[in-house]
């Protein structure tokens, strides 16, 4: 076996590699730029050498930074993980030509794989199934009728050079075929000066399932089931899980059949993934090949036992595969949720900024279920602007769906993370949604049940009576630390009530409660009660209880008369008062948030890059108005609706903090 | 006897309703509750003792003999907060606009009497239109009463100032002189002169939200140390504060259980301080990770914003806390930080509250305005306020200590007990590149001479050790334990006593 590898990649995945290799004996090498000086996988890795500045262009895809620090340190073998170098065939053939070995797979399969058009014409010569459509040019609407019916309706019309929706129609039957291939090709004409239209199947109801396959250079290849990566957004997978709730038998067989066929017709080695789309009637089409480890690779391993990483290892050492097709197994289910540094409140912009605090969940291997984080970061670590912004991979795994997610939602509560936006609270939202929960998903999901963005949950009244107990009867116990203070009167000292009103997400419980050394039994009004269990103390941050017949865990912060606390997608201000204090805060008038709709607020912490308009402009609705760079990106700020530029408070090249007032309105 | 308890009954009732229930509902309607309710949610339930339920005034001027409300619009008496004894007095706004009459200030100056006697804090909570004018000067003397006694109290025991509705003229002075003035957004304000007057006088148009609003006094003035959403919140606040403070001069800061372990161990400290020396962090994490239960009581948090003071605890006993704060300014000292902060340190010093002082500091900040301004005298305040505190002082330097700042915020030098740094302080006159310039003033053209004259001073100067050899810092800690070392040093400290010489009192530079 080789003695040491050297992973050119950072974070989680980087630290996921060299686990796999600690466990083989294999001694490690990181590589870090400026900016990942102090990260996790420097501190894991045997050896670690410095390859650059901070943006990766200076550093990770430096193929010669990389291949000097492998002649320093004297590694026998590059992971590539994913993104940066993985799939890029100057660097496996750059190793191939210093004897290092590359653990992942030829240069020539990353090459045929990454054309879009090669890789469909490869499938297609494989006998692998692909969206049926007709490439060449269509002449007249009567063509367009014919190979219609060719390929079975629905179809979508597209302009050759279409884009952003232009130029496509999507048809049912000749009739629409017809108009729909005229007013495309007008379309196509005014926007791109390009006529030119093609046709192919249009896929209802589209979920993205993906195959894992597995190659050694021996010529042996299997498949190791499919992934289900539905939930989606804007193409960037967010939560995946293995098997799919959606494949029966014969369709996973004729998946994963034309998968190994194809990792075959391009001689794959290592391991690699054939991406599907798959729609309502389990028809499935080829979308691409990714020749490298990915993200998603642990809810494969939860439910095979097979370490992907340690396959891929020696099968770049040259051994021969172990496992045959037979022995692959489905034993359970696993879900894999990822934790991206994007304030799900805030449309999902990208939130950099110190981990002031950074506790995953425990790991957990039990038969019961599994829990498992795959991460870079750590407490007190940065999120960077430079790299991706994901930070955590949670992965549960449980004998059957329903458990999975139950474990999952239980994960979720119990993962803190302060210093940053992240979304945490979308990922518990999804856990809790009908549709996810029962199986029934697209690849829409996330634009079709959240068409407005996240605002957060609301929970039931029998999830706010729970938690209406819970911190009824935390908060008892602060207020009864608080009466030990030392200096009472003697004989004099405050007496803790029993009876109290909760108030939360606009609802209030009058509760009374009776204490006792285990725990406390919550009474509601109608004398519905819940009883209270917890080892929580004033100042724990997280709370972990047995309330009723259930576990709750959250996230508390200390605030007036109670908490804010954090569960289940939640975010809530929970107040906790004596029936006086309840009725004199009724008395309160409510204040209502100043207006912002006359202002133009950054809504991330960034660069103002450019500012469009001037003082005294007309503006019109959706116009760009500034650009603010955060995290490599350019977001452009545009008007909500139609007005005139007051006052403008920024200019290019300032650094703005988060709600810092740009412009203002008229 | 019948007869008696029936009126006992009756005037009680009577005075329990104050100004009227027109006049209560009229309070209600302004979002504000009125002086006993208030009282109720400031103290434990049942706690209150009133006195003087039944004074009235005594005034025959403008046919006011007619109308003579039992309590005379002012509520006064103890209870407690906690188990804790305070006194409190409370403005009744419905009976004659919470004005102050010569038997109103009596009612106020006996509740001080008493508290100064048996020492507990007095807690006063300002709902009033002013003056008394029907009674002339004798409403006057009863201010004057009042602002003696405040006087006379202060450093005795705590006084805090609750401001839940206009507070306005020569009112203002009393809680001007007490330790803490807290306001209610929106509902209450504050000032010498009011709007039309301003007006009158300045030609200046301005609200009395603008002119004397929390806000104001928060963010630009400093008079009020926070403020509130409203009523119920502010007094809940109050309480909360109150747990932190010492009953009077002569008790030690309470202690309550904690479930923080002393010596918790912190790992993310160790990356709080940036490996690039101008990259700002946030202090509050650093506060926040010392205290028990990341428990933190901020005192004037929305002004000068360079410095940081409250109250946090350590193994459940309260420690007073000056930092710097490197996201405001870079964390100088200037003007309004200095007065904020030595007037923290004063208050910490007279009721045996220790102090903990966390260092990043890059100097005073320079310019006319600031020189203009006073800034010798005012940044002396924090260096005089340090220099005579006599309770345990223990300091942490995390980065920067450089000039005349480093000797202010509590030096060793300033009787500093436990001066620690980390390994990433810079204890030095100035920033290498600054001192280098006037050393080597002769290489000055020559930027890699310079550049290398540089090096060899960061090299030389900055780090924590050239002050560690001199005995200046006390030992140079890891960012991780900070807790622990800081828990302990106090723990050390808890029998300190020290003596300044007798005078009559210093002479602060005001």
């Amino acid at each position: 076996m080789f003695k040491k590898i050297l992973i050119a990649n950072r974070g989680e995945i980087a630290c996921r590699v060299i686990k796999s290799a600690q466990k083989m004996g294999i001694k490690t090498v990181a590589v870090y730029s400026d900016a990942d000086r102090n990260a996790l996988h420097v501190k894991m890795a045997d050896e670690a050498v410095h390859i650059g500045p901070a943006p990766a262009n200076q550093s990770y895809i430096v193929i010669d930074n990389i291949m000097r620090a492998i002649k320093e340190t004297g590694a026998e073998a590059v992971h590539p993980g994913y993104g940066f170098l993985s799939e890029n065939k100057l660097f496996a053939e750059a190793l191939a030509e210093a004897g290092v070995a590359f653990i992942g797979p030829p240069a020539g399969a990353i090459e045929s794989m990454g054309d879009k058009i090669t890789s469909k014409k490869l499938a297609q010569e494989a006998g692998v199934s692909t969206v049926p459509g007709y490439m060449g040019l269509i002449e007249d609407a009567d063509e367009a009728v014919k190979i219609s019916n060719e390929v079975g309706y629905p179809v979508m019309i597209k302009a050759s050079a279409g884009g952003g929706g232009k130029g496509m129609r999507i048809a049912w039957n000749d009739d629409e075929a017809r108009e729909g291939f005229q007013s495309s090709k007008n379309e196509a004409a005014n926007s791109f000066g390009d006529d030119r239209i093609f046709i192919e199947k249009f896929v209802t109801q589209p979920r993205h399932i993906e195959i894992q396959v597995l190659a050694d250079g021996h010529g042996n290849a299997i498949y190791l089931n499919e992934r289900e990566c539905s939930i989606q957004r804007r193409n960037q997978k967010v939560i995946e899980e293995a098997p799919s709730p959606f494949l029966d038998e014969a369709t996973r067989k004729a998946m994963g059949e034309q998968s190994v066929a194809l990792a075959a017709a391009v001689d794959y080695t290592s391991a690699g993934t054939v991406e599907f789309i798959v729609d309502g009637e389990r028809n499935f089409y080829f979308l691409e090949m990714n020749t490298r480890l990915q993200v998603e690779h642990p809810v494969t391993e939860l439910i095979t036992g097979v370490d992907l990483v340690e396959q891929m290892i020696r099968v770049a050492y040259g051994e021969k595969l172990s496992i045959k097709q037979s022995d692959v197994k489905r034993n359970g289910w696993a879900i894999e949720s990822r934790l991206y540094a994007e304030d799900p409140y805030r449309n999902f912009l990208p939130s950099i900024g110190r981990l002031t605090r950074y506790r995953p969940p425990e790991e957990v291997v039990a038969d019961t279920h599994v829990v498992r984080n795959d991460t870079g970061v750590f407490e007190g670590g940065e999120i960077s602007m430079y790299y991706d912004p994901m930070i955590a991979k949670l992965c549960t795994w449980a004998p059957d769906r329903g458990a999975a997610i139950e474990a999952m939602r239980d994960a979720l509560d119990g993962f803190e993370v302060e210093g940053i936006g992240h979304n945490l609270p979308f990922l518990s939202a999804v856990m809790d949604h009908p549709k996810f929960v029962s199986g029934d998903i697209t690849t829409a999901f996330i634009e079709e049940e959240y068409p407005d963005g996240f605002q957060g949950v609301a929970l039931s009244d029998a999830d706010l009576r729970r938690i209406a107990a819970a911190t009824c009867a935390m908060y008892r116990v602060a207020e009864i630390r608080r009466t030990r203070v030392s200096g009472r009167m003697d004989n004099h000292e405050r007496k803790v009530g029993t009876d109290w009103v909760v108030t939360l997400q606009g609802e209030r419980y009058a509760t009374t409660i009776k204490a006792d050394p285990e725990g406390a039994d919550v009474t509601f009004e109608d004398g519905h009660t819940l009883r209270v269990e917890s080892d929580w103390t004033p100042g724990d941050s997280l709370a972990r209880l047995r309330v009723g017949d259930g576990d709750l865990v959250m996230k508390v912060d200390k605030i007036t008369s109670g908490f804010r606390v954090r569960s289940r997608g939640a975010d809530l201000e929970v107040r906790v008062r004596t029936p006086r204090q309840a009725e004199l805060a009724d008395l309160m008038p409510e204040k209502i948030a100043p207006d912002t709709s006359k202002l133009l607020l950054c809504p991330m912490p960034g660069l103002i890059v450019s500012v469009n308009v001037a003082e005294g402009d007309t503006i019109h609705e959706g116009q760009a108005l500034c650009t603010v760079e955060a995290m490599k990106m350019e977001n452009i700020l545009r008007a909500e609706k139609n007005g005139v530029v007051a006052k403008i408070n920024a200019d290019a090249g300032d650094s703005l903090a988060v709600d810092d007032v740009i412009m203002e309105f008229e | 006897m019948k007869d008696v308890d029936a009126q006992l009954l009756a005037r009680r009732e009577d005075a329990m309703l104050g100004g009227g229930q027109r006049r209560i509902d009229a309070q209600h309607a302004k979002g504000k509750l009125t002086a006993r309710e208030r009282v109720e949610l400031l103290l434990d339930e049942g706690s209150f003792e009133e006195f003087d339920m039944f004074v009235a005034h005594r005034c025959t001027d403008f046919g006011m003999e007619k109308s003579r409300p039992a309590g005379d619009g002012v509520v006064t008496g103890w209870g407690t907060i906690n188990g804790r004894m305070v006194y409190v007095f409370s403005q009744d706004f419905t009976v004659f606009g919470g004005s102050l009459s010569e038997t109103h200030a009596q009612k106020i100056c006996k509740i001080m009497d008493m508290a100064v006697q048996n020492g507990a804090p007095v807690i006063g909570i300002n709902d009033s239109g002013g003056a008394r004018i029907q009674e002339g000067v004798a409403s006057l003397a009863g201010y004057a009463e009042v602002f003696q006694r405040n006087i006379m109290a202060s450093g005795v025991v705590p006084q805090i100032s609750v401001i839940m509705g206009p507070c306005a003229g020569g009112a203002v002075y009393s809680p001007a002189m007490t330790d803490f003035i807290f306001m209610v957004k929106d509902t209450s304000y504050m000032f010498v002169t009011g709007p039309d007057v301003v007006k009158t006088v300045t030609n200046e148009v301005v609200t009395a939200e603008e002119l004397g609003g929390a806000g104001t006094h928060t963010k630009k003035s400093s008079v009020a140390d926070a403020a509130f959403e409203n009523d119920v919140e502010a007094l809940t606040e109050v309480r909360r504060l109150v747990d932190f403070l010492p009953l009077n001069n002569r008790e030690k800061p309470p202690v309550r259980p904690f479930f923080d372990a002393p010596d918790r161990i912190d790992a993310s400290l160790d990356t709080l301080v940036p490996d690039n020396a101008n990259t700002p962090y946030d202090m509050k994490e650093l506060i926040h990770k010392i205290g028990d239960e990341g428990d933190f009581y901020e005192i004037q948090e929305d002004f000068a914003k360079n410095i940081i003071t409250g109250f946090i605890r350590l193994e459940g006993s309260t420690v007073g806390v000056v930092a710097n704060q490197p996201m405001v300014l870079a964390g100088c000292l200037d003007i309004d930080s200095s007065r904020k902060a030595a007037r923290f340190v004063r208050f910490c010093d007279a009721f045996e509250i220790p102090i903990l002082t966390l260092v990043d500091v890059p100097g005073f900040l320079p310019g006319t305005s600031q020189e203009y301004g006073g800034v010798i005298k005012h940044g002396a305040k924090l260096l005089f306020a340090y220099g005579e505190a006599t309770v345990p002082k223990v300091t942490v330097i995390t980065r920067k200590a450089y000039g005349g700042a480093y000797d202010v915020m509590a030096s060793k030098h300033l009787r500093g007990d436990f001066n620690y740094a980390w390994p990433t302080a810079e204890i030095a006159v100035m920033g290498a590149k600054g001192a280098t310039e006037i050393i080597h003033r002769a290489d000055l053209g020559d930027a890699e001479k310079i550049a290398a004259h540089t090096a060899n001073y960061e090299e030389r100067f900055a780090n924590p050790f050239v002050a560690a050899e001199r005995g200046f810092i006390d030992e140079v800690i890891v960012p991780h334990s900070t807790r622990k070392r800081v828990a302990r040093a106090f723990a050390s400290l808890r029998k300190k006593s020290l003596k300044n010489p007798w005078k009559k009192h210093d002479n602060i530079p005001l």
